[in-house]
């Protein structure tokens, strides 16, 4: 950090950001899951099969790991900031580190034609179902 | 590398009594501000957001970062889990004399807009020299 010696108040203030810095992160939080796990994820429907969007903005495409099993997606990675040398921090809200989460669908998915792309910072992963667990409608002899 | 969970911070919406002309919801993107020796560096995260779709405007020291998502992106999809909101961002900052204005410059990256707002030259740090 730099300190400035000019204006003393600046310590002051640098304080009472600090502690707002505190007061608004989860740190102190009193519930257990309090913000939910990285990345927040929508799945939507579209057609048959199922489309993930989730919001990882800064993320470095090659830290992305996808793996998809029967119904299961598992998202895997690592959010990095550079900050650089002599900086002095203001203000920190953005989220940094590992992440690791296993969300399930609610019907099987065809691994091999899972497509995925990373845009704008917003992963989107289709996820199609297998032709043989599509639904289909039968006709009446 | 560390094992700890990240925490994810509830998308903070902006207050309703600012009122806006365009339809969907408006939030304050997560902010990192950085100072070094001669910039200040803003850092804003707004996943969904193109360059295109991006107005940094300074009027009288106020600077107005907004960025806007394209809806169309989500026609004929039905949402059968949802954890996040989606939205529109916008953020307000009142910017120091220090600033040279003509020099604020801005990138977006995978939906991370950085807004670099450099410093006057003179209160930047220097040496005279002895004639």
């Amino acid at each position: 950090m730099l300190f400035s010696t000019r204006d003393p108040f600046e310590a002051l203030r640098n304080f009472q950001r600090g502690l707002d810095a505190a007061r608004s992160s989860d740190w102190f939080g009193t519930g257990t899951t309090s913000g939910g796990a990285f990345p927040p994820v929508n799945v939507f429907r579209k057609g048959d099969d199922f489309v993930l969007v989730a919001e990882m903005p800064g993320v470095d495409k090659s830290k992305i790991d996808i793996q998809v099993k029967h119904n299961q997606v598992r998202l895997r990675g690592t959010k990095n900031i550079h900050a650089g040398d002599g900086v002095s921090v203001h203000r920190r809200e953005r989220a940094v580190g590992d992440f690791d989460r296993v969300l399930g669908l609610p019907a099987e998915v065809d691994a091999d034609k899972v497509k995925a792309e990373y845009k704008d910072g917003l992963l989107t992963v289709f996820l199609p179902r297998p032709e043989s667990d599509k639904p289909r409608s039968v006709s009446i002899e | 590398m560390n094992q700890r969970e990240m925490p994810v911070r509830e998308k903070q919406e902006l207050d309703a009594e600012r009122e806006t002309t365009q339809a969907g919801r408006v939030y304050a993107p997560d902010t990192d501000i950085l100072e070094t020796t001669d910039a200040l560096t803003v850092t804003m995260e707004m996943p969904g957001v193109d360059r295109n779709h991006i107005d940094v405007r300074l009027e009288k020291n106020v600077l107005t970062v907004t960025g806007n998502v394209d809806f169309s992106k989500y026609e004929g999809m039905e949402p059968v889990y949802t954890e996040y909101n989606v939205g529109h961002y916008t953020r307000v900052f009142t910017v120091s004399s220090q600033i040279d204005q003509d020099a604020i410059t801005a990138t977006i990256n995978d939906g991370v807009l950085e807004v670099k707002l450099p410093k006057h030259k003179e209160y930047e740090a220097r040496q005279i020299q002895i004639q």
